[in-house]
């Protein structure tokens, strides 16, 4: 006889608007099974779970949960059916320590035996091989331990049906594997897993089956052992691409921007950059790696001008090769003095661009001030934002369009190809195909490729090793605020930079000693 | 499975389409008529007099007469004006509640140029009174965005209680100015003379304070929308970040548009004064600074709808004087009639957003 499956979707459809999220989707989990669903961003994925977990209500379609239909309307009701969801933003009280984030909102007796509760975890954890100090506060926990705590709130709760979105974003490849292995026990026990991806190599070695969304629409449901990369991405995207990115070789190479022993601290006074020290090349991709959160917005925006510098310098080699300092700049003098810096920062839409204008509004933001006129020019950015969508094949209603309700990789369009427009020396981006579908990613790349022919020097801030193994020429490595290394792209490897990327506190530590 | 085992909601919300702008309106006529209905029936229930007595009566206090008509389209035109004051405030997301107290102060320079000035020449008089209550007002919006740029001091708070210190500072002045002594009050200022009085224009007293709103609305629209400045309002109030990133001076943008925010209600204080009442008293504003907020916010600070709104506010207001004495109701039943009005205009966004779907019955038949 066959398998009941535990979850059973069927003919699930979700609109919003006059958007299609998810049309007719058809998707089961078994017990003891790991299903990954896979997609582009905008595919459907985040949405198809989210009517799992009781936060959207499906327009039509049903829903089974060991073979009984059910009727999922709130996240309390998912609760009561087993399902738990981890989402990419944790949702946890950062006062309160992991264990009593865990029985937070729990039914209960009048008095809390906290020991109790303890033990209760602990035997949980063990089981599962969870690495948890429940005694911390959340504050002072990483990325990846948060999210422990929030799996281990759901198994608590007695989830039977885990889902997660996008667990792998923010960890190293050493914390991923530790999360796989945690999952994979979960799933020997006869839990359901439900893991939201889209990048390949995990699929390939967590899963058992991979079902695929393309455009909210599914497309099919393969196992794991049948399929490749190529297999994936083909109905992921619906026709064959190649995944090989080019890396063209640096020319010119003169120094273009040292910075030297650069420090910041935050608004609560903690050092959140130490000592950075790098040169940039001219016709060079810099990357920039790091665990999320090691100091990399903060040293873009030093060199941007928006972050204040506590020590160090930051040194501009312009078209003379004069020697400029940009040190103790603000973003306004740094242009009027002719440095051609450009920055794609990480916030698109809350620092980049002002997402209720247009694209001719956005355009703006780096030329309304030219002319001594009161009044704005809105002629220049009006043509540059039209050659931009002509170029780049941005899809939007009009140049005046609202750019936040274009789709993520449009947005990017815009804002690189504004950056970019100035033609600059210096280009930072920061995680610049972070949310963007396989297609719009390749153009960005692309495009930084082109400015490093042209003689730019690149700063890439990236979050996927393999993507900055295969575009960048040299990869320097940010842990907790310091650089433990600077590494060549060609024949460095990803574990070397994945145990880089941890060596930050003891680089501190060793300096304190000194 | 039965159908009773699955729940499915009765009705769920779902998001809608962009709506044209010919459907949109539609539905707030809906809404009008749907309101003007509700209110029928809530007047004769509670008064049982007939509701269209009542309605007739509304427009006959607001519009009867050519003088009524002018008073209540003048008082438009002030409510407007204050309105327009916190438009730049709060495009850039300053939430600046002390328009009230902005009026005030700009009320009381311009009283105070009159009093102190009733020999000067009427050239003096008019040039110093509209700059003295300009000054005044700016200087109230000042004190806060300065705080806020330096301190980054909440703005609420701030300019709210700042108008309570306006109020103090005007009864403080009173006590100087009062005529005749011990009336606490400072009457008519310069009855005989009229000096800085605003003049009228082809035997029209109230013609004048609606243009100088007009070529307010006007030049502020051009502001915000077509001067480097307003391009940098725009920009702080949707983001900080992002005018950082452009290299915008954002502190400076928040004292600057403060200054004009409250340049602007020194302006409706000044016409307050000089153009309607030739008085100052701590009611002088008369919760204007307030009802101002509304005007900007249902007219989603567009200057046309705001002066939709605004003449609105005014005509239900001066509708109610002449129901409470006609029928003997008092002032609140009119306000319960605005209430009634904008819950059912405003209801309209909901229905222009979202749409309502219900259980498919014959879907639940077959299960």
């Amino acid at each position: 006889m066959e398998k009941q499956p535990m979850i059973e979707m069927r003919g699930v459809t979700k609109r919003f608007g006059k958007v299609v999220a998810n049309e007719n989707v058809d998707l089961s989990v078994y017990p003891g099974e790991i299903l990954s669903v896979l997609g582009e961003n905008g595919s459907g994925k985040t949405t198809l779970m989210n009517m799992l977990s009781g936060i959207y209500f499906p327009d039509e379609g049903r829903i089974f949960i060991n073979g009984k239909e059910v009727v999922i309307r709130s996240p309390k009701d998912a609760f009561v059916l087993g399902i738990g969801m981890i989402h990419q933003h944790f949702k946890l009280v950062d006062v309160l320590t992991a264990a009593e984030n865990i029985i937070l909102g729990l039914p209960g007796a009048l008095t809390l035996d906290m020991k109790k509760v303890t033990a209760d975890i602990l035997a949980l954890t063990k089981r599962y091989g969870f690495d948890i100090d429940l005694n911390r506060k959340i504050y002072e926990m990483s990325v990846s331990q948060k999210q422990t705590v929030e799996i281990v709130k759901m198994l608590y709760r007695g989830a039977n049906i885990l889902i997660l979105d996008e667990p792998t974003a923010v960890l190293t490849p050493q914390e991923t594997d530790k999360l796989f292995s945690v999952l994979r026990n979960m799933r020997d026990s006869g839990k359901s897993i439900l893991i939201i991806t889209h990048k390949l190599h995990e699929v390939l070695s967590l899963s058992d089956r991979v079902s695929v969304l393309r455009k909210g629409k599914y497309i099919g449901t393969v196992q794991t052992a049948e399929a490749t990369e190529m297999s994936l991405t083909e109905m992921m995207v619906g026709k064959k691409v190649t995944l090989d990115i080019e890396r063209p070789e640096p020319i010119g190479s003169e120094v273009r921007m040292e910075v030297k022993g650069v420090s910041c601290v935050n608004r609560e006074g903690r050092e959140v950059l130490h000592q950075v020290s790098f040169t940039a090349k001219s016709g060079e991709i810099l990357g920039i790696a790091g665990i999320a959160g090691s100091g990399q917005k903060q040293l873009l925006e030093a060199i941007a001008g928006l972050q204040p510098v506590t020590a160090g310098s930051i040194i501009y080699f312009d078209e003379q090769n004069q020697q400029r300092e940009l040190t103790k700049c603000s973003t306004a003098e740094i242009r009027m003095m002719g440095v051609r810096l450009s920055f794609v920062p990480e916030d698109r839409l809350g620092m980049g661009l002002v997402g209720a204008m247009g694209s001719t509004g956005n355009m703006m933001l780096r030329t309304y001030r030219s002319g001594s006129s009161v009044f704005t020019d809105r002629k220049t950015p009006r043509s540059m934002a039209e050659k931009i969508i002509k170029e780049l094949e941005v899809v939007t209603p009009s140049v005046e369009a609202p750019v936040g309700r274009m789709s993520g990789g449009n947005v990017q369009k815009v804002l690189v190809g504004r950056e970019i427009a100035s033609s600059p020396r210096v280009l930072m981006v920061a995680y610049p195909v972070r949310g963007l579908d396989i297609n719009s990613s390749y153009t960005i790349y692309h495009l930084l490729n082109e400015q490093k022919k042209s003689g730019a020097s690149v700063l890439c801030v990236g979050e996927d090793l393999d993507v900055l193994l295969a575009l960048c020429d040299r990869i320097l490595v940010l842990s907790a605020g310091c650089v433990t290394g600077i590494v060549d792209g060609r024949t460095a490897t990803k574990e070397e930079v994945g145990l880089l990327m941890t060596q930050g506190d003891r680089a501190h530590a060793k300096e304190e000693t000194k | 499975m039965s159908a009773t085992t699955v729940k499915e909601p009765w009705v769920h919300v779902v998001k809608r389409d962009r709506m044209t702008v010919g459907k949109s309106a539609l539905i707030h006529l809906a809404g009008v008529v749907l309101a003007l209905i509700i209110c029928a029936l809530v007047i004769f229930m509670l008064t049982g007099l007939n509701p269209i007595d009542v309605y007739a009566g509304i427009w006959d206090g607001a519009l009867g007469t050519s003088r009524r008509t002018w008073v209540t389209l003048r008082d438009s035109a002030i409510l407007l004006c204050i309105g327009f004051a916190i438009t730049p405030a709060f495009r850039m997301r300053f939430w600046n509640i002390g328009a009230e107290g902005q009026v005030l102060v700009g009320a009381m320079a311009t009283a105070a140029v009159m009093i102190y000035g009733a020999n000067w020449p009427s050239w003096a008089l008019y040039t110093l009174m509209p700059i003295a209550g300009v000054l005044a007002g700016a200087l109230w919006g000042l004190i806060p965005a300065v705080f806020k740029a330096k301190w980054n001091t909440n703005e609420t708070l701030f300019t709210l209680m700042l108008n309570y210190v306006a109020m103090q500072a005007v009864t403080y002045a009173i006590i100087f100015w009062e005529n005749p002594k011990g009336s606490n009050s400072v009457g008519l200022i310069n009855m005989q003379s009229e000096a800085g009085w605003l003049p009228s224009i082809a035997d029209n007293k109230y013609l004048l304070t609606i243009f100088v709103v007009l070529v307010i609305m006007v030049l502020l629209y051009g502001y915000m929308k077509y001067t480097k400045q307003g391009y940098e309002i725009s920009v702080v109030g949707e983001s900080e970040n992002t005018a950082r990133y452009a290299g915008i001076n954002v502190k400076r943008v928040i004292i600057r548009t403060m200054a004009l925010s409250g340049a602007l209600a020194g302006v409706a204080g000044f016409l307050l004064v000089s153009g309607a009442g030739h008085t100052i008293s701590t009611s002088v504003a008369d919760g204007r600074g307030f009802t101002a907020i509304v005007v900007a916010w249902l007219g989603k600070l567009n200057p046309f709808a705001m002066l939709v709104v605004a003449f609105f506010l005014v005509f239900m207001q001066r509708g109610s004087i002449q129901i409470a004495s006609q029928f003997g109701l008092n002032d609140s039943a009119s306000e319960i009639l605005t209430g009634i009005i904008l819950f059912c205009v405003l209801g309209c966004e909901f229905f222009i957003n979202y749409r309502l779907e219900f259980r498919h019955e014959e879907e639940a038949v077959k299960a």
